[in-house]
């Protein structure tokens, strides 16, 4: 299959190689969590909430009482694929997903200035269309963000692909789909840092640079959208209160 | 309590939308230009040893916010100040919150803060009003003075020295409140102020602004009456007690709900502002009910936003 046309040069859903679907985050969605948010990368749709700092419920998770617990807990719903299938609440995939956002956010998160208390993260795929990790982490960044937890940097994430030869980004669900490299990536946007790399296929080490480069660069543009929200809101609040 | 779930109609959006926009314009523009997001570099006149205080980070050299918020300045000192976040104590604020354990010699109380707070029994008045040592029996009757879920006002001790937050209610005016209802808003919306408990006179109503943003509307109770009553008259008195008038009950809703489209707007809670609600609500005829609605939270916005008018207004005229 054409994944990238040979003439025009674009793919499948009418985007450029290096062009990104449509962003849209929205904060305070939930109304009893301390933070929440929806973040939309096209048609992938994923929302966020954040309930702590609060007391620890279960003592033995504690690792260093001078460190807030960072808990985190992926859930894709049943109407979020094309096939409407029930996944049992501990599988495989989710399991891991939430492995890898809880180490993403806690690399940002500042836990030692909040010692003896949990953090829980919770990220719902409400619609899924590729790259629900790397929406999921922009999420969870909108939602921590927003719960005045304090953070080192703004975490992102985007995935890029190599098919037909070409680097392209923000791979959606057909793309995915095609059993071509995929590598998602996690970064601290301003100390320029990575957090999370991960890539299931082998590529060339020049082609990876290429396709890596690619995603950072999608990463910085979501930082740039998700602290036009954040801005956006915090200066509504401080407006508003008067 | 975030928001209300409000279904506007095309008049009404415009109309907040205005009166929104309204308050935007009204707010100094220092407070807009103030706001940072995380990873924002304060800027900050590098000759002069600043002091980096909450909400702040050094990263190579320059200070860096870690939360969302408003930058503030105090002489040297250079920190954040957040808006949505949980509350963070400090020693003397009086404060509302729920008991959710008893535990040997103390009460865990749910205060929003990121640990729950601890209320000792001897950091606390007994009910029988007298200065002793507190004995076995008194540990044990602890239930009889509060119990899971009850509802109570206290005062920021401080923090021990393991960390834990402590409270105490050495005062007649702590302790359980009752008849009445409890509002949680984000505490960044309640002010430090020199009184946080309000007697409302016209409508017989106590309203305790506590610093967690747990907000409380009840009866009035006249403080001490509780410890007079003695042997024959406290059957007959605890009935009357038990007893709210449905004016005040009604009272106490109309206030209640005043918080709530307060809050939910995101308008600074003061005393003023909750009565003046509550009045408007009354003198134009709007039922309880209705104040959770789509028409009175439009009108609640464009009076703040007049209100402000009116006061920057009289501001400058001043000048």
């Amino acid at each position: 299959m054409e994944y990238v046309n040979p003439l025009t040069g674009f793919r499948v859903d009418g985007r450029r190689p290096n062009e990104m679907r449509q962003l849209k985050g929205e904060v305070g969605v939930v109304a009893r969590a301390d933070g929440s948010a929806l973040f939309e990368m096209g048609n992938t749709r994923v929302i966020a909430a954040v309930y702590g700092p609060r007391e620890i419920q279960n003592r033995g998770q504690q690792v260093n009482s001078n460190e807030a617990l960072v808990r985190c807990e992926y859930r894709m719903a049943e109407f979020s694929t094309g096939d409407r299938r029930r996944k049992p609440k501990g599988d495989r995939r989710s399991t891991e997903i939430s492995l890898v956002i809880r180490q993403t956010m806690e690399a940002s998160i500042l836990t030692h200035l909040m010692p003896r208390s949990q953090i829980d993260i919770f990220v719902q795929v409400l619609q899924a269309d590729g790259g629900t990790r790397s929406a999921c982490i922009n999420a969870a960044t909108l939602a921590l963000a927003d719960a005045g937890i304090p953070m080192r940097d703004i975490v992102t994430s985007c995935s890029a692909g190599y098919l037909c030869s070409t680097p392209l980004l923000d791979l959606n669900y057909i793309e995915d789909s095609a059993g071509g490299p995929d590598v998602t990536v996690g970064i601290l946007t301003k100390m320029d840092k990575v957090t999370l790399l991960q890539m299931d296929a082998k590529l060339p080490m020049d082609t990876f640079e290429n396709v890596m480069e690619l995603a950072i660069e999608g990463c910085k543009a979501i930082a740039t959208y998700i602290r036009e929200v954040l801005l956006e809101n915090t200066k509504r609040l401080e407006c508003q209160r008067g | 309590m975030k928001g209300l779930h409000l279904s506007l109609n095309q008049t009404q959006r415009v109309r907040l939308d205005t009166a929104l926009q309204e308050l935007q314009s009204l707010a100094p523009a220092a407070a807009s230009a103030a706001a940072v997001t995380v990873a924002d570099t304060i800027p900050v006149n590098q000759e002069d040893n600043i002091l980096k205080g909450h909400g702040t980070v050094d990263q190579d050299g320059e200070v860096v916010a870690t939360l969302c918020g408003v930058v503030e300045r105090v002489n040297k000192l250079v920190y954040v100040r957040t808006l949505q976040a949980r509350y963070k104590p400090e020693v003397g604020d009086i404060i509302v919150g729920r008991v959710i354990e008893i535990a040997p010699k103390r009460w865990r109380l749910e205060i929003n803060f990121s640990q729950d707070a601890v209320l000792m029994l001897s950091s606390m008045n007994l009910p029988d009003g007298i200065q002793r040592r507190r004995t076995a029996v008194d540990e044990l009757n602890m239930r009889g003075i509060f119990v899971e879920n009850d509802v109570i006002c206290a005062e920021v001790r401080g923090f021990q020295h393991d960390g834990s937050l402590h409270l105490q209610a050495r005062s007649e005016k702590y302790g359980k409140l009752e008849r009445g209802q409890l509002l949680t808003v984000p505490p960044y919306l309640v002010k430090r102020k020199k009184q946080h408990f309000h007697h409302l006179m016209q409508y017989n109503v106590d309203l305790i602004l506590g610093c967690n943003g747990f907000i409380w509307v009840g009866e009035h109770v006249v403080v001490g009456e509780k410890t007079k009553t003695t042997g024959d008259q406290q059957k007959s008195s605890t009935e009357a007690e038990n007893f709210t008038p449905l004016e005040t009950r009604k009272h106490i809703c109309r206030l209640a709900n005043a918080v709530r489209v307060l809050s939910a707007l995101g308008f600074t809670l003061t005393v003023e502002l909750i009565i003046e609600t509550a009045e408007a609500s009354a003198s134009s005829n709007v039922e309880i009910n209705d104040m959770l609605g789509a028409e009175f939270y439009v009108q609640t916005a464009e009076r703040e936003a007049k209100r402000r008018a009116d006061l920057l207004r009289k501001k400058n005229g001043a000048r």
